[in-house]
């Protein structure tokens, strides 16, 4: 009994640093990306590299005050900042790096990121209600339909994997694509998804990632130069941070899922050595993809937005999810 | 051409006129003149009329000077010749009394032609029609002359002070204006 | 797109954008009626960094005065020098060297190159790409660096003088503009296939803010704004001045009347420009940049003046009203934003805001230019 409790204080501990320390270091490669892309140095003074800018920057962000707006509802104000950060730590829970490493696998594990995902939106509704702020309001209604939009097709197509695997446990899905970078999920060949429409899957899977996370070219919920900052128009200090760390704690969750339902998680291409590393390697490609097409595309429009999901991306999830059972059919 | 055009239409509305010399001499015969002479010459107001007048000495091609009343009326000539609004401003001639709106129009073609109509109204109560119905950009080069000479524009839907401050109550391009 | 909507009178809330916002680059308020995100009214409040530059003019002698052009567009502030300098030499009288008015020229395009680029980054900044603001921002520094070199600041030149010029340009510069060109040109290439070729910038600049070439007329408006909306008018063409007719220049002009098309026309203007540069330092004549006979004191003689100039940002007129004294009477400055501005109040209802502030970016606005 005890030592259950031990293990779930030590899994959720990690966890927080996991979250924490790449929230904090993903700031960090953002900054020195987009610098790289834009040809200017980027943070370099404080340590090597630049490397103890975020650590100083946390320490700069909690030394402020917390200005709440007169009039603004106190309790939702403070809650939302929290709210951003738990739904990334959550799932960090029962997601597997490898074999070994993760911290409670339970059988439905795709069902409960999402799950905890969902709420993520709540944060926003939260901060842009509360924040008594115009634009806070504006990006608030923004965030509720482009979370409604977005969530839909992407559920979809987990659906999609989940038919072919059989399976909502995260560890079985990857283990059915580890032999090969053939059997991958994202390609059709060889394995069980005799299914020629993955990288479509893959494509819409990792469109809505973006836009769940409120990333370039779909930050309308942030959208600097419309809505001044968004949701966290009215916050300083370190709930300013928070939501700072929860937008890159759920890139990190988003990666990680495609990861691990399209990319094989921590198999190698080749069949040779699985491992965490092969995990790390394949999540921080995809969030520097993140980062690179952030500091590539204009931002779209609302209604571009909405049309994507609503016009493109859920009829097309919708007809893969019938040709895929079609298909498992058939074979 | 569209000047001659312009100025038929123009010595149409303003009957009475016939071409006058120009309000100032060429540059050359006045660096001449002593100062004493060149202010009697300044004296006597200038009667309305449209005059044609040398592009390479002053930058336009017509000018016409009406009266307050006339104003519409000038305005809807260059309006039906297609002339954009170049601008609305406003010169404070303190000696005469008066002060002078002055509205510039050019055109987008290549039948280039600048016209400029003036009227002259008294310096205590400058009064003059709007012309936002036939040109709305006049709108905020109306305010601004407001805002600068105090000329109210008649008929003008939002007459407030816009480059001044909300409360402005002085007229800051008037000659007579202590900062 | 922007389709009408019905609402009720309580249904609507006042929106400030401004007089701090990302998207005015400047102190620019304007008081939006919204209906969610839509545009029921709006209504643009200017005059923020509003300076009285026109009651400068009147108290400052002409020499006085000649810094002052500068402060009111600090981004193409050299169009503005030269539409004062050539005014008050027409009026007074003064001859202009051949050689400082193809300097003249050369120095005002590389002005306006630098201009537009900054436009360039600043209007894709506003639709959320932050990177080609850099690159931009790269070029320009290469002319500021040029300019500088020349006219001793980078920022509000003080470099026209009535008559001819400050400094003379050496072989330093002439080589550095050279090498500019193709740099330039090569920039160009590679803006447009990061920018103008992207979809999602099209599919939101395509059919945004349609103005029509009655609505540019009514509202006096230039540059880009006009041209984008199939007017073929640039006082550079229509109305020559300076030693403009003796280069071979096109004025770009597209017909949709879009934001895209706005953002177009300023695209192919910098390559014009560039153009002009090249030809202005082929033809460049020998001779001296200050006429040998200037007068000691300018006084030009009583009269009304009236000069047009086509600046980075459109027609820019100065009308001089001098009563034969040292200082001028009236110094009237026709800044174009101020008209391009005052069209969008009307334009923007029924668009959405992000819709509006895209058009907003494609007008180009400086704010001390259209507060003076």
């Amino acid at each position: 009994m005890s030592l259950t409790l031990l293990n779930v204080i030590f899994a959720v501990v990690v966890a927080i640093a996991f979250a924490a320390a790449n929230a904090a270091y993903l700031v960090w490669a953002e900054r020195r990306g987009a610098a790289r892309i834009q040809r200017r140095p980027g943070p370099n003074i404080n340590g090597p590299f630049g490397l103890l800018q975020p650590p100083l920057d946390g320490i700069k962000l909690m030394a402020k005050q917390l200005i709440i707006p007169g009039g603004a509802d106190k309790v939702l104000f403070i809650a939302a900042p929290v709210l951003a950060m738990y739904p990334a730590i959550m799932s960090f829970v029962t997601i597997p790096f490898s074999d070994t490493i993760v911290a409670h696998n339970i059988n439905v594990g795709i069902l409960m990121i999402f799950a905890f995902a969902s709420t993520g939106s709540m944060s926003l509704i939260f901060a842009g209600w509360s924040s008594r702020n115009k634009y806070s309001m504006m990006s608030a209604v923004r965030a509720v339909s482009q979370s409604v939009a977005y969530e839909i097709p992407m559920l979809i197509t987990t659906i999609t994997v989940v038919m072919i695997a059989g399976s909502m446990d995260l560890m079985e899905i990857v283990h059915q694509q580890s032999r090969s970078i053939l059997h991958w999920n994202i390609f059709p060949l060889l394995g069980n998804s005799h299914n020629i429409l993955m990288p479509a899957s893959f494509l819409i899977f990792f469109i809505c990632t973006l836009a769940e996370t409120n990333r370039a070219p779909f930050d309308l919920g942030e959208a600097e130069s419309e809505l001044v900052a968004g949701f966290h128009t009215e916050y300083g200090s370190m709930g300013f941070g928070l939501f700072f760390m929860g937008e890159y704690a759920n890139i990190v969750i988003g990666a990680c899922m495609t990861t691990i339902l399209f990319l094989g998680g921590w198999s190698c291409p080749f069949g040779l050595f699985p491992g965490v590393w092969w995990f790390l390697l394949k999540l921080y490609l995809l969030i520097a993809t993140f980062i690179w097409i952030r500091w590539t595309f204009p931002r779209t429009t609302i209604y571009g937005l909405l049309n994507l999901s609503w016009k493109i991306l859920i009829p097309l999830s919708l007809v893969n999810l019938l040709l895929t059972a079609g298909l498992i059919k058939v074979f | 051409m569209i000047i001659e055009k312009t100025k038929l239409a123009f010595q149409k509305l303003l009957p009475s006129t016939e071409p006058e010399p120009p309000a100032v001499e060429d540059p050359g015969e006045e660096v001449e003149e002593e100062k004493g002479k060149k202010a009697k010459v300044k004296k006597e107001p200038r009667q309305n009329g449209v005059i044609e007048c040398d592009y390479a000495v002053h930058g336009y091609h017509l000018d016409a000077q009406v009266a307050p009343d006339q104003l519409i009326e000038a305005v809807t000539i260059v309006d039906e010749a297609e002339f954009f609004i170049e601008s609305i401003t406003g010169v404070d001639w303190i000696k005469e009394g008066q002060i002078e709106v002055v509205y510039d129009f050019s055109r987008y073609d290549f039948d280039t032609c600048r016209v400029v109509i003036r009227t002259r109204v008294d310096r205590n109560n400058p009064v003059v029609p709007t012309i936002t119905s036939i040109y709305a950009g006049a709108n905020w080069h109306e305010r601004e002359t407001h805002d600068f000479f105090g000329i109210k524009f008649d008929g003008h839907p939002h007459l407030i002070p816009l480059l001044l401050p909300e409360d402005a109550d002085f007229h800051p391009l008037l000659k007579d204006f202590k900062a | 797109m922007s389709s009408p909507i019905q609402l009720q009178p309580d249904e609507t809330f006042v929106l400030n954008v401004g007089p701090q916002h990302p998207a005015t680059h400047g102190v620019l308020r304007v008081k939006m009626e919204m209906n969610g995100e839509y545009i029921v009214d709006a209504e643009t409040v200017i005059g923020y960094i509003h300076r009285m530059h026109e009651k400068m003019g009147e108290n400052k002698t002409y020499p006085q005065y000649l810094m002052n052009l500068s402060r009111m567009d600090y981004l193409g502030a050299l169009g503005y020098s030269h539409g004062h300098v050539l005014v008050v030499e027409k009026a007074a009288g003064i001859e202009v060297p051949e050689r400082a008015e193809y300097i003249r020229a050369i120095m005002v395009e590389l002005n306006r190159v630098a201009s537009h680029l900054f436009w360039f980054g600043a209007f894709v900044m506003d639709l959320g790409g932050f990177s080609p603001l850099m690159y931009a921002l790269q070029d320009r520094e290469y002319i500021l660096d040029m300019l500088e070199a020349v006219t001793g600041s980078r920022l509000t030149y003080c470099y026209f003088r009535f008559g001819g010029l400050y400094n003379d340009i050496d072989d330093d510069f002439i080589d550095a503009a050279r090498r500019f060109i193709p740099r330039m040109r090569k920039s160009l290439i590679k803006y447009d296939k990061l920018v103008t070729g992207n979809i999602i910038f099209r599919k939101r600049l395509e059919g945004n803010a349609l103005l029509s070439k009655e609505t540019c007329r009514k509202y006096g408006a230039s540059s880009a704004v006009a041209r984008g909306s199939g007017i073929n008018f640039d006082v550079r063409k229509n109305e020559p001045y300076s030693v403009y007719p003796d280069f071979d220049f096109d004025v770009p002009v597209y017909h949709e009347g879009d934001s895209l098309a706005r953002y177009m026309v300023r695209m192919e203007e910098m390559e014009q420009s560039l153009r002009i540069i090249e030809q202005g330092l082929d033809k460049l004549p020998d001779g001296p940049i200050m006429p040998k006979k200037k007068p000691k004191l300018i006084k030009p003689p009583a009269g009304d003046y009236y000069q047009a100039v086509e600046t980075a940002r459109g027609s820019f007129g100065v009308r001089l009203v001098s009563d034969g004294t040292k200082t001028p009477y009236r110094l009237k400055l026709r800044s174009p934003t101020y008209s391009n501005m005052h069209l969008f109040d009307e334009s923007c209802r029924g668009m959405m805001i992000m819709d509006a502030l895209a058009f907003m970016g494609s007008l180009d606005l400086v704010i001390p230019e259209i507060d003076r």
